[in-house]
């Protein structure tokens, strides 16, 4: 071949070029990649910070381009908290996964979603405590079997599900709340669009913004990656549909 | 100009004189006041002021704050920096500086609200998990607690780590004249670390995470280097009538204040007597302390706590003299005659 080919596919600037430490076919690299994308596409990677959580995206800092700090366990909301009513110019992201924010963090998320807080939350919920290795989350489904719940979650002594994007959707300082998962390339191109939005909100200084990714954990569910998306597909979304759980008005004229 | 003003009020003027650009507090008896003047003060100007949901929050957010270079501050009371020592121990180790404020109250538990010096372990032995420790100054005026949140921005900026000011409900609730610096805009201190978006330059990482237990190592010793600096540098005390005293009275704060007077009392009946009022109380002033007993027949120590300073100063008497103990707890406030009479039990 001696012409040369247009580049069509590329790493995005935002995203670091190193080797994640993710299992195989998990959906955290998939939500990085696309983060990542739409900081390149709005410009911002220069005036961005993320915040990583504690569990499995624990490293996330090292994944991206832009300054990031980490946060103690389900604190990232109130760290985020911190950075931008100080520095109002910089656009301010958690990442956080569902023990991190919907368990230790339930505080810190809600408060900052209450106060209208001009964040952007990325919620990975996988059903699952991955790093410590497959305990219990909040997030997991009734009948769930999990190192904590070794004869499934039963809910009379295991309590039920939280679904956050309802929760959160009641505040009114919630600008924009939605669920989005990443099982096929419909829904993680409907994901990036969801991602691209949440930064707008901020941009535009509409307040707190969250998109929930159902997401798959491979290793802890004992499932090939193919089983796992099946699982999230047949089983997760049921008890997480997806949607658009609040869309201020102004949000609607962003897009 | 001298203004007459509540502890709790001047700590909140002082720290906007020192150019602090962001309060994050969460009320709690009897520290409340620094939050309420806060809320009307950091607006006024033009600053940044939030009522956390709780003193996890307010830390983390001072956290975060200080991680963009920013001048910032966080006020409670004693069940509220138990709360806090989770986000000082991430602070310390991410070598981000804040100025910290403990008010302290009764406890065990809930305790109540009446002064106290009960947290005096947990200020200053570190207080959350690992090794660390922070800078802990204890005012015993109104006057001083104004200076010394001054100071405390300026250390923490030097050390680049938490600097924490121990109060009490008396210091906090009490009204005296006060003078302040000047107001100072909060300017940010060129930092190569900050948060500040990578723009021309490679991203900055703010993280307290080294899984490799060398590379854990090497951190906590240049954080140990810090505290082993600070040690050497940055002790302060008092000393009132030591010259000839045969008894060395040690008191820091409200306790060191009450201790004066009694001894003042008592060296005017004749008494050799004197009073040793550390001020960092991390670093402890154990050498000046140890020099200052000297050739004394005894040492009395004075806190509103069961003893928890009479370990420093035991470890800086060494055993040279018998150190006793007079305390009161459970909020209350020894009398300046309490002392008298304790002084002269060692006659």
């Amino acid at each position: 071949m001696t012409e040369e080919a247009d580049l069509v596919f590329d790493r995005p600037a935002s995203l670091s070029p190193v080797v994640t430490h993710y299992c195989p076919g998990c959906i955290h690299g998939i939500t990085h990649r696309l983060i990542a994308e739409v900081m390149d596409e709005l410009g911002i990677r220069e005036r961005t910070v993320g915040i990583a959580p504690v569990g499995c995206s624990v490293l996330a800092y090292n994944y991206f381009e832009c300054d990031f700090a980490e946060a103690a366990h389900g604190r990232a909301p109130a760290m985020a908290t911190g950075i931008k009513r100080t520095n109002p110019d910089l656009i301010v992201f958690t990442y956080q996964g569902d023990g991190d924010l919907a368990s230790i963090g339930t505080n810190e998320l809600i408060h900052a979603a209450a106060r209208g807080e001009n964040i952007t939350t990325v919620f990975i919920n996988n059903a699952v405590y991955g790093m410590t290795g497959g305990q219990m989350a909040p997030t997991t489904l009734p009948g769930m079997v999990t190192t904590s719940s070794p004869y499934g979650r039963d809910v009379k002594t295991q309590g039920f599900p939280v679904r956050v994007c309802e929760l959160i959707a009641q505040l009114d300082g919630a600008a924009y709340v939605v669920r989005r998962t990443a099982f096929k390339p419909l829904e993680v191109r409907r994901l990036r669009a969801a991602l691209k939005t949440a930064f707008q909100v901020q941009m535009a200084g509409l307040g707190f913004s969250l998109v929930e990714v159902v997401s798959n954990c491979p290793t802890n569910w004992g499932m090939t990656p193919r089983e796992s998306i099946s699982f999230v597909e047949q089983q997760m979304i049921g008890y997480y549909p997806l949607g658009d759980y609040k869309t201020r008005e102004e949000v609607k004229s962003l897009r | 100009m001298k203004t007459l003003m509540k502890g709790n009020e001047a700590i909140g003027e002082a720290a906007i004189c020192a150019g602090c650009q962001a309060y994050f507090g969460y009320p709690i008896t009897p520290q409340t006041e620094v939050l309420e003047y806060m809320s009307r003060r950091m607006p006024e100007v033009g600053r940044v002021f939030v009522q956390a949901e709780s003193e996890l929050g307010a830390i983390n957010m001072v956290y975060g704050a200080a991680c963009t270079g920013a001048r910032v501050m966080t006020t409670t009371s004693s069940p509220g920096y138990s709360l806090m020592q989770e986000g000082i121990s991430y602070i310390a180790m991410s070598f981000v500086p804040c100025v910290l404020v403990n008010v302290m109250r009764g406890g065990p538990g809930l305790g109540n609200i009446q002064p106290s010096q009960g947290d005096y372990f947990q200020m200053t032995k570190g207080g959350g998990h690992g090794d660390y420790n922070t800078i802990v100054l204890a005012p015993s005026t109104v006057q001083e607690t104004v200076d010394l949140v001054v100071e405390a921005f300026d250390l923490a900026d030097k050390y680049c780590q938490p600097v924490a000011i121990i109060a009490d409900g008396m210091i906090g609730q009490i009204m005296e004249p006060v003078e302040f610096p000047e107001i100072k805009e909060p300017v940010r201190p060129k930092r190569p670390w900050a948060l500040t978006g990578a723009k021309g330059r490679p991203k900055n990482i703010i993280t307290s995470l080294f899984l490799s237990p060398e590379t854990m190592e090497q951190k906590v010793l240049r954080l140990l280097d810090i505290v082993a600096q600070i040690r050497v540098t940055e002790v302060r005390y008092a000393e009132y009538m030591l010259e000839g005293a045969e008894i060395v009275v040690v008191a820091y704060g409200t306790a060191g204040r009450i201790a004066q007077t009694a001894v003042k009392q008592a060296r005017a009946e004749g008494i050799p007597v004197g009073l040793f009022r550390p001020i960092s109380m991390f670093p402890f002033p154990y050498d000046r302390l140890a020099a200052q007993v000297g050739l004394a027949r005894d040492v009395l120590v004075v806190e509103m706590s069961a003893g928890q300073m009479k370990e420093d100063v035991q470890l800086a008497v060494c055993g040279r003299a018998p150190v006793s103990f007079y305390g009161k707890l459970g909020g209350l406030v020894p009398l300046p005659e309490d002392i008298l009479a304790e002084i002269k039990r060692l006659v």
